[in-house]
């Protein structure tokens, strides 16, 4: 149970990196999470090189959700729509560095999916594939 | 190698001492037994990490989910689903149908639309389409059933129109044993741009069933006749259909968000699955679909071929005996319907069991399929992988009596 409140962990829910949203956003994207209630919605701005120049996000949840969505932002801004395209459920697991139960998966990989579909237009099932079996 | 003594150490209520007679289980077309590998993986569940699925943060209730989601991969690869997200649980194959029935016919069948099935369905795969064509204005049309067990497939071609939106057929008859020519059915079903649904209530559990081979639309099939419990059964469809389909029923667990204006949809599979499922059943049907893996369906089916070709040859001897359905083993299941002269279904039955042989009696939910061969009931004897000759002996030894005592 203490890995939950990992440092890193808190530190991210505590100190959201990119809280908020963008006034010139170029794709806006919310998805909640059926079980729990958690929230999150994400700006991004992608310039014309097709660069994500600017990344925020605003939500509601548990420490889990909000930290990794927090991490996410980190990962992606900078990154071109097509670097940022490969990030998965295992950069995402990664970066929390513990160990997630099927329930709290969901909640860990919400803004993932936020991203995914607000991006790409890509539904769980399409990149959550290797789930298949 | 299918060795069935080993098979019948692995049901307890094959294996009950102190009664005076064995008990010879020949309705396993009406619900099969249970293995302990089936009935202690309920009873683990129950005692170690019982808990609802889904919703707890805590680690029986993962535990739970986790078994419950393992339970679906198990089904969906069982027969051959594209993903899991394909496999829908019900409460059995009954409720499979209604659910069809209800959101995709009510979406999908207007009034002059046509739906086909045939006159040896079980009610389940019948009275559902006699509803939906009811509400809607459309018609319901039979394949019919030709005096050796068969269905009329020149009738059939008749049949076929861009008005046909469905065709609903089983894929083994639960009275006559009959295995349609399936692949042929649905071929010329599709040419028209119809849908196909297979009722599996009788063919999963005894036979390979691949959905992806057969290219079928729908599939419906119970857990208790395929070694699993009551109370739980599987509708499987295309992605895509489900996708398009509204839900069946609303409550808990189906919903992504709710408001006092509306709702949204949870995904696939659980868009269907409102409120607390079967958690233990699914998981002992999991633990079905093991045990029948591990003996595997190719054995299973030959099984069932070697043993009604013993049956049937052995009940044409039977003095007034009549065997209804195709003579062939190859062509048919393990259902063998038949008559005893002029005794009544229920008399062969009852004598039967002072043996300790239970068959069934009755129209075995299949009221127009009897009264179109001038019947009220047949008696019923059934096959499964822990039948064996010795079994349709005694079966042989109490028809004899009835005989004795009834002639």
């Amino acid at each position: 149970m203490d890995d939950f409140y990992r440092e890193n962990i808190l530190d991210h829910y505590r100190n959201p990196r990119n809280a908020g949203t963008l006034e010139d956003a170029t794709h806006t994207h919310e998805e909640n999470n059926p079980l729990c209630g958690d929230v999150i919605r994400i700006d991004l701005h992608v310039n014309d090189d097709n660069v994500i120049n600017e990344v925020a996000f605003k939500g509601r949840g548990c420490a889990i959700s909000q930290a990794s969505a927090s991490m996410l932002m980190e990962m992606i801004q900078g990154k071109t729509l097509d670097e940022a395209k490969a990030i998965g459920k295992e950069e995402i697991l990664e970066a929390l560095g513990i160990e997630i139960g099927p329930t709290r998966l969901k909640c860990a990989l919400l803004s993932l999916k936020v991203l995914k579909a607000g991006a790409y237009g890509l539904s769980e099932s399409e990149w959550n594939k290797d789930d298949d079996w | 190698m299918f060795d069935v003594e080993k098979i019948i150490q692995d049901f307890p209520i094959l294996n009950q001492g102190g009664t005076s007679k064995p008990l010879t289980y020949l309705d396993s077309t009406a619900s099969s037994q249970k293995p302990t590998a089936v009935i202690e993986a309920m009873d683990t569940y129950y005692r170690e990490y019982n808990a609802n699925v889904h919703r707890g943060i805590y680690q029986i209730s993962e535990k739970a989910s986790d078994a419950y989601e393992k339970s679906r991969k198990k089904v969906g690869r069982f027969i051959n689903a594209r993903n899991w997200r394909e496999i829908i649980f019900t409460r059995n194959a009954t409720e499979s149908l209604n659910l069809v029935a209800y959101s995709w016919g009510q979406a999908n069948i207007k009034a002059g639309d046509v739906i086909i099935t045939t006159e040896m369905e079980h009610h389940a795969n019948l009275i559902p389409w006699q509803q939906l064509a009811a509400r809607n204005g459309a018609t319901v049309k039979y394949i019919p059933v030709t005096e050796q067990g068969y269905l009329d497939m020149a009738a059939f071609e008749a049949m076929l129109s861009p008005e046909v939106k469905l065709v609903a057929v089983t894929q083994m008859s639960n009275v006559l044993g009959t295995i349609p020519p399936i692949d042929d059915i649905i071929e010329k079903a599709h040419a028209v741009g119809a849908l196909v649904l297979l009722d599996g209530a009788q063919s999963v559990p005894h036979m390979p069933v691949d959905v992806q081979a057969l290219d079928c639309d729908f599939l419906a099939f119970s857990g208790h006749k395929m070694l699993g419990p009551t109370g739980i059964g599987v509708l499987w469809a295309r992605e895509e259909i489900l996708n398009a389909m509204p839900p069946f029923m609303t409550g808990g667990d189906m919903i992504k968000h709710v408001s006092f204006e509306g709702s949204t949809w949870n995904d696939l599979p659980w868009k269907f699955e409102a409120g607390t499922p079967a958690i233990a059943e699914v998981i002992g049907l999991g633990y079905a679909v093991d045990y029948l893996n591990t003996l595997g369906m190719d054995n299973i089916r030959q099984h069932e071929i070697d043993i009604v070709t013993y049956a049937l040859d052995q009940l044409n001897q039977v003095e007034g005996l009549r065997i209804f359905g195709p003579k062939t083993p190859e062509n048919r299941g393990g259902s063998i319907s038949f008559t005893l002269g002029d005794i009544h279904p229920h008399d062969v039955s009852a004598i039967l069991d002072s043996e300790g042989v239970a068959v069934r009696a009755g129209h075995h939910c299949a009221m127009p399929l009897h009264e179109k061969f001038g019947l009220a009931a047949t008696t019923r004897a059934s096959f499964y992988i822990y039948n064996t000759n010795s079994d349709v002996d005694r079966l042989v030894i109490g028809l004899d009596k009835c005989l004795n005592l009834m002639a």
